[in-house]
């Protein structure tokens, strides 16, 4: 169990759980922490973006026509 | 054999856009080259598979791909870019306070879907995956533009998954933070 985590903590958490499964406790704690805290869910939604934003890279140069 | 010459000019324009996306992934001009003539060298010989499809960048896109793919592997036993420190996230020590909270809180960013459909956000983009250390930026590209699953990567390049956790954070708060200076905090 992790209980209460500050925002540097959380944010390293959002990220690996975009590349592993987190444990239970560690998703507890996660959510508890994202409920109450704005800047953290910002900075998790921006890192999803990231995903999105390189993952769709050559489609976007095709897109935008560059 | 007009229409193969034809065809090799097609893909010979071609070649500016894909050398910058190699080098995108790979941060190492020469391997990009390299990666990029094999994939133009397979693209001729297989001009049959193209046959009838929509665009031929996207198709060439997806045989370079697995180009750079295959240099990654073939790197992986003599690692061709330098070393990094495996923790040192001191350099995000600045945004939080001693205790572990938002030194300034994180901004919200406007319309980030409607920046996808800009060019200038794509150049945007690219300046900031160049500016991150090589390894970094190549773990990030594994894991994100490749869709590499953690385990796969670490066995690629041979490092420890928590390592390799590290690193995919530096690149995402980094990225984070340059894009805020760069685009969405305009």
């Amino acid at each position: 169990m992790m209980g209460i985590i500050s925002c540097k903590e959380t944010t390293r958490l959002v990220s690996q759980g975009l590349d592993r499964e987190l444990a239970f406790g560690e998703r507890v704690a996660l959510r508890v922490h994202l409920v109450i805290c704005l800047g953290c869910r910002r900075a998790g939604r921006q890192m999803e973006f990231l995903r999105k934003a390189v993952r769709e890279l050559a489609e976007i140069d095709l897109r935008t026509g560059f | 054999m007009a229409a193969q010459d034809a065809f090799r000019k097609q893909l010979e324009a071609l070649r500016p856009y894909l050398v910058r996306y190699a080098a995108l992934q790979l941060r190492d001009a020469a391997a990009a080259e390299d990666a990029v003539q094999e994939a133009l060298l397979a693209a001729l010989a297989g001009e049959a598979g193209f046959a009838g499809r929509a665009n031929l960048r996207t198709w060439v896109t997806g045989i370079l791909k697995h180009k750079i793919v295959d240099v990654i592997r073939r790197q992986a036993r003599e690692p061709a870019l330098p070393e990094e420190a495996e923790e040192g996230l001191e350099e995000f020590d600045g945004l939080f306070t001693r205790n572990g909270h938002w030194a300034e809180r994180p901004t919200g960013w406007a319309d980030p879907d409607g920046a996808l459909e800009q060019a200038q956000f794509l150049r945007a983009l690219e300046m900031c995956l160049e500016r991150l250390p090589a390894r970094t930026a190549r773990v990030f590209m594994m894991r994100e533009h490749l869709g590499q699953e953690t385990a796969e990567i670490c066995k690629e390049l041979g490092i420890t998954p928590t390592h390799c956790w590290v690193m995919l954070y530096r690149a995402r708060m980094t990225l984070r933070e340059c894009l805020q200076q760069t685009w969405f905090g305009k």
